[in-house]
């Protein structure tokens, strides 16, 4: 065909005609690709009708350009619609060829923290965020920081109520800490006043170990010691300490009881976090939590015995204070619903996977 | 201490409340009542009969009788094994369908070939003591169907109370009836105020040499008590409730008086007695047989009750045999007495014979009561022993009761709510105190209370009675924090990085065996416990390989296959000192501070990984510990270990471990176990471990502070190739490092990417393949810097390690 006939609009309508048949007919992307040359490629009726514009008389030139711009376009439009009609099939195939059983992930050890070790840190973060510190000592003390300055007297029957473990040399003095009172002497000792500190750590007992006793087991006490310190300060850091670990809303309450390092000293009872108390009133849904008691022995406290603030170096007319403890390992045990304390202690991998996810 | 609530009510006559509610009463006042024990509450259907007549059985092994008993309604055949019992004997009888304690219930049944249509029972039977072969035969006059329960009183509850030690005046019915009493706001009658006979001049002769041992002495003389008077039912039955076995007349007199005031009392045989009583301490080498039979060799410290023959009581802990009162005592003398606490309680403890007097003098006596208390026994022996109350002897040295001053608005201000200057003054007259003086109120504690010994003390009576609910709930403005200290932090993200690495974190009691020890070799010496729970663990643990190593057995045989764990723990090293306990009237002086701390054993916090079964391998534990260095900005150079001639020069695999190093100095070890460790510790072959020294690891890391940031290039890098072969002996670390030297500050990462042994390296050599990526932080490099940076990598290499270019 000469120039001016491939530029008739009745050529470039079958051109287009042809190549968009030529597009529809191929039916993968290698064959698409191979209808390029026919009818995109330089030699195709378009583009050779492109080129044969230049020879057309001037006046001529414009409407023959737009023509075949019209069907060029026409034509490369379809390619790609048709290209990208292929190519997403052969995606969506290669997809479905691909496609994995999910439910089979590589196996990964696992590791865990120990619940104690993150209950502990939960417990120093609530009062770290109230602008309190963590104070830490050793395990062996000299019973001086175990004893004599908490106002336990040479042969007080107190220390008879706590079977303390001695360490040798016989007569040093040297025991293992039997609870973490004597980290709460070294601040006050160490420290600067006001005194605002938790001390979370490991404490000994002489009991032999069985379902609810250890001879090791995980203790936080907390310590304020400031001026105007009041047992009402004392309840409203407690109350917050059981919103805080409990869910809003938990109390506690306390009990007159005796400890030779506080004046006056309390038990105190969590309200069971699990029934909120509703067990222990009358027709209430029986509680696994509280023994349907309603409250949950949780610790002791009271206000710093003037005793323990002279040992430590305090004037009891200026400063006053308040200090509690509790058990972690009893807290552990009655929120997990845990039974035996030996679990606790015996390293096996399961008891620490099964509870030691929480940060 | 047991406190029968019917033996409570008759000192409150007016307390009506039901046992439950006396219970949380007391509870809310501080008392610890751990439990309320009902009594005699399931027993039904026992009622008074009269045995109208017995027929002996015979052919029986045991006597037994065919008897029958009428109720007055109802006659009723009745098989008894008992013979205690004639016709016309009103007996407690259990009517078929009865229950018993235990729940124990009643039926009719065939038994000796005849029918028995109840039961006669026995005192045991019922829930009271008494012989227990023979039947509870009732008074004559007990009217006939009469309920038994109601007319023997069986039902009754028992309040089991825990005494805290500072709260002696709890163990009696009298201390705990006035707290009853204050608690609902009735009338108390006071027991322990009986006016006592005054002293005759034939009085028994008392002596007292330790008067600060024993500041009251009262001895009473009672004659002519009839050996063979029982203790009557509503005696026997008090001291059962309170958990007392019932003995003799005189006995029980002496406990029942103890229960409810509080004082112990102690009866001589007054015939065994020689001579005037002195009460004084041991001598040396002098001994004392004990009621219990136990020759004692007394300590200069023992108080004793002496008389001419010597020791014949540890005062206030338990009597001596001779002088025992025994079932032919006709004469007593009767000890009332009041103990210093301390003393008592050395003793008791120095002979392991913690006893009810001994419970009651360590955590302190009334001294007023010792003339009340020995009246009170003196009258119930009186009446029920036909006795002849004798003279009364009264050693009194008491000092008098200390006056303390509180201000009216102190215990307020400890509460953190105000109390009215009136409800102070009753709540101390509550408890006993005589209160004068406005304010500051003068307040002089009652003698049961020598607890009450400063202002902290008459506060906490008050806020208690008050009740601590009443209290006001306010959370404290502590001063701005500055949050967990740096090692603190730093441990946390150490035990993170640990789980993270597929670690589970184990926590282990510190108690090891010294066989354990010695199957780890090394010498070790870490202190003991001097009375451990375990005679085998007795040692702290001086490493947390034994306890580690233990727990990975311990899973293995569980039946887990895979197991990595880890602990963080103190470690105890070396042996302790000694120090003088300093005395508490001030903080220690900085010489005895030093003294206190120097004296304590050396503890630092250790982290130790063990792993056993897929996931051991040597470098599993070694890059645990490097890359928890990591995590805290360390850097930890394993160094291999130099083994010994013997290749047992610890714990571990002397070709398979390694010191972690930091700065060049040891900061822990870590590898596989050596196999003879694994088989001492019945250990899966190949379980591997390690050990640091955590304290060290986060103090540097904390002391390192922040780092200087690096230059990020945004130029391209450089990578390049370099195989080198040097003797096999040389570790890959020596020759990464000269390598690193070599490229200088061009090298930004260089990593082995392979090691070979080949007959191309030759006999003793191997390959070692490191890629070095290099890159300028201001340009592109050429490929001529590139190059002269390799090459001189290469040279450093081989200079150091003879390391040569594989060709």
């Amino acid at each position: 065909m000469s120039g001016p006939d491939l530029l008739a609009p009745e050529a470039l309508e079958r051109a287009r005609e042809q190549a968009l048949a030529a597009f529809i007919a191929a039916q993968s992307i290698e064959a698409l690709a191979a209808t390029r040359t026919a009818h995109i490629g330089d030699r195709s009726p378009v583009a050779r009708a492109r080129k044969a514009i230049g020879g057309l008389p001037g006046i001529e030139k414009a409407d023959a350009g737009k023509r075949v711009n019209v069907a060029a376009s026409a034509v490369q439009a379809a390619f790609e619609q048709r290209k990208q009609a292929l190519e997403l099939e052969r995606d969506q195939r290669v997809l479905l060829e691909e496609a994995v059983d999910v439910t089979i992930l590589p196996p990964r050890r696992r590791g865990a923290r120990h619940p104690l070790t993150t209950i502990s840190e939960r417990v120093a973060d609530v009062f770290v965020a109230m602008g309190w510190e963590v104070a830490e000592g050793p395990e062996v003390e000299h019973e001086w920081f175990n004893f004599d300055a908490l106002n336990f007297g040479g042969d007080h029957p107190a220390r008879e109520l706590q079977d303390t473990l001695f360490v040798e040399p016989a007569g040093s003095g040297l025991v293992l800490r039997t609870h973490t009172s004597p980290v709460q002497v070294r601040s006050m000792l160490d420290r600067e006043l006001p005194i605002y500190v938790i001390c979370p750590g490991r404490v000994y007992r002489a009991d032999a170990l069985d379902a609810t006793h250890s001879p090791v087991f995980a203790q936080v006490e907390g310590l304020c010691v400031d001026e105007g310190i009041t047992m009402a300060h004392l309840r409203g850091t407690l109350d917050h300490l059981a919103a805080a670990m409990f869910g809003q809303g938990t109390v506690t309450r306390l009990r007159p009881n005796y400890f030779p390092f506080t004046e006056p000293s309390a038990e105190m009872d969590l309200q069971c976090f699990a029934c909120r108390g509703a067990s222990a009133q009358p027709g209430g849904e029986p509680c696994r939590v509280c023994s349907s008691e309603g409250w949950i022995e949780w610790g002791g406290c009271g206000m710093v015995n003037p005793a323990v603030l002279v040992a430590c170096g305090i004037d009891p007319e200026r400063y006053s204070g308040f200090a509690f403890g509790v058990g972690l390992d009893r807290t552990l045990m009655f929120r997990h619903d845990l039974h035996d304390i030996r679990d606790i202690y015996e390293g096996d991998l399961r008891f620490t996977s099964a509870l030691g996810s929480e940060a | 201490m047991r406190v029968p609530v019917s033996w409570l009510r008759t000192l409150v006559p007016d307390l009506t409340a039901a046992a439950g509610d006396i219970a949380a009463a007391l509870v809310r006042a501080g008392l610890e009542v751990e439990q309320v024990h009902r009594v005699g509450h399931e027993i039904s259907g026992v009622v008074v009969g009269e045995v109208l007549d017995i027929e002996e059985l015979t052919g029986f092994k045991k006597p037994i009788r065919f008897c029958h008993v009428t109720t007055g309604t109802r006659v009723h055949d009745v098989v008894c094994g008992a013979v205690n019992f004639t016709a016309g004997d009103r007996v407690a009888f259990a009517t078929p369908g009865a229950v018993l304690p235990g729940g124990f219930r009643i039926a009719t049944r065939q038994t000796y070939g005849h029918t028995s249509d109840g039961m006669i029972c026995s005192a045991a039977e019922l829930g009271l003591s008494g012989d227990p072969s023979g039947i509870l035969v009732l008074p004559s006059d007990s009217p006939l169907g009469t309920d038994v329960v109601e007319l023997l009183a069986l039902r009754d509850e028992v309040l089991d109370i825990a005494v805290t030690p500072d709260r002696g005046y709890q163990l009696s019915v009298r201390g705990v009836a006035r707290e009853a009493a204050t608690a609902f706001g009735v009338a108390f009658s006071d027991p322990g105020l009986a006016e006592s006979a005054s002293a005759g001049s034939d009085a028994f002769v008392v002596r007292v040499d330790a008067p600060e041992a024993c500041d009251r002495y009262v001895a009473r003389v009672v004659t002519g008590v009839d050996p063979a008077a029982q203790s009557p039912a509503w005696l026997q039955r008090r001291l059962t409730l309170a958990g007392m076995r019932p003995i003799s007349l005189a006995v029980d007199v002496t406990n029942a008086v103890m229960l409810e005031l509080g004082q112990p009392l102690h009866a001589f045989d007054l015939d065994a007695l020689q001579g005037a009583i002195v009460v004084r301490r041991a001598a040396t080498g002098e001994r004392l047989v004990t009621l219990d039979g136990q020759d004692r060799a007394l300590d200069r410290g023992d108080l004793l009750i002496t008389d001419d023959s010597g020791p014949i009581a540890l005062a206030g802990v338990m009597g001596g045999g001779p002088t025992e009162v025994t079932a032919a005592t006709r004469s007593l003398l009767i000890e009332s007495a009041h103990f210093a606490p301390r003393s008592i309680a050395r003793t008791a403890r120095r002979h392991k014979l913690p006893s009810e007097a001994s419970r009651r003098y360590e955590r302190g006596v009334d001294p007023a009561l010792a003339a009340a208390a020995a009246e009170a026994a003196v009258r119930l022996l009186v009446e029920l022993a036909g006795a002849t109350a004798g003279p009364v002897t009264d050693v009194d040295t008491r000092p008098p009761q200390p006056v303390l001053a509180l201000p009216v608005a102190a215990p307020g201000r400890l509460a953190g709510r105000a109390y009215e200057p009136q409800v102070v003054r009753r709540r101390l007259e509550d408890v006993g105190c005589t209160v004068a003086g406005d304010d500051p109120l003068e307040v002089t504690p009652p003698t049961w209370r020598p607890d009450l010994t400063g202002r902290a003390e008459l506060i906490e009576e008050v806020l208690r009675l008050e009740g601590y609910d009443t209290i006001p709930v306010v959370l404290p403005t502590a001063p701005a924090g500055r949050g967990l200290t740096a090692e603190q932090r730093l441990r946390r993200v150490a035990s993170r990085m640990l789980a993270a690495g597929g670690f589970v974190e184990v926590v282990l009691p510190p108690f090891v065996s010294p066989e354990s020890l010695d199957a780890l070799g090394g010498a070790m010496h870490p202190p003991r416990v001097l009375n451990p729970l375990s005679a085998q663990e007795a040692l702290l643990r001086p490493t947390l390989l034994p306890g580690l190593l233990a727990a990975v057995a311990r899973n293995v045989s569980r039946g887990l296959v895979d197991v990595a764990v880890y602990e963080t723990g103190h470690v105890f090293v070396g042996p302790g000192g000694s120090a003088p306990t300093p005395g508490v009237e001030g903080p220690p002086t900085a010489a005895q501070r030093a003294a206190l701390d120097g004296a304590l054993p050396p503890q630092p916090r250790h982290v130790g990984v063990a792993l056993a079964g897929g996931p051991a391998s040597w470098d599993a534990a070694l890059g645990a510990l490097v890359e928890l260095g990591a995590a805290l900005g360390l850097s930890l150079r394993p160094r291999a270990v130099e083994a010994g001639p013997d290749l047992q020069p610890g714990p571990y695999h002397p070709g398979r471990s390694a010191e972690l190093l930091l700065d060049g100095g040891r900061v822990g070890i870590a590898g596989e176990l050596h196999p003879r460790v694994c088989v001492a510790l019945g250990l899966p072959t190949r379980t591997c471990a390690g050990e640091a020294n955590l304290d060290v690891l986060v103090s540097a890391a904390a002391a390192a502070g922040p780092q200087p940031a690096p230059v990020v290039s945004h130029f391209p890098p450089a990578s390049v190739d370099v195989a080198l072969v040097v003797g096999r002996d040389v570790p890959a670390a020596e020759v990464e490092a000269a390598l690193r030297e070599g490229a200088g500050e061009l090298l930004e990462a260089l990593h082995l990417f392979d090691v070979y042994t080949g007959a191309q390296t030759g006999e003793g050599r191997r390959s070692l393949a490191y890629t070095l990526r290099l890159r300028a932080g201001d340009r592109t490099l050429t490929d001529v810097e590139v190059l002269a940076a390799r090459d001189a990598a290469i040279t450093e290499a081989g200079r150091r390690t003879g390391a040569v270019l594989r060709s």
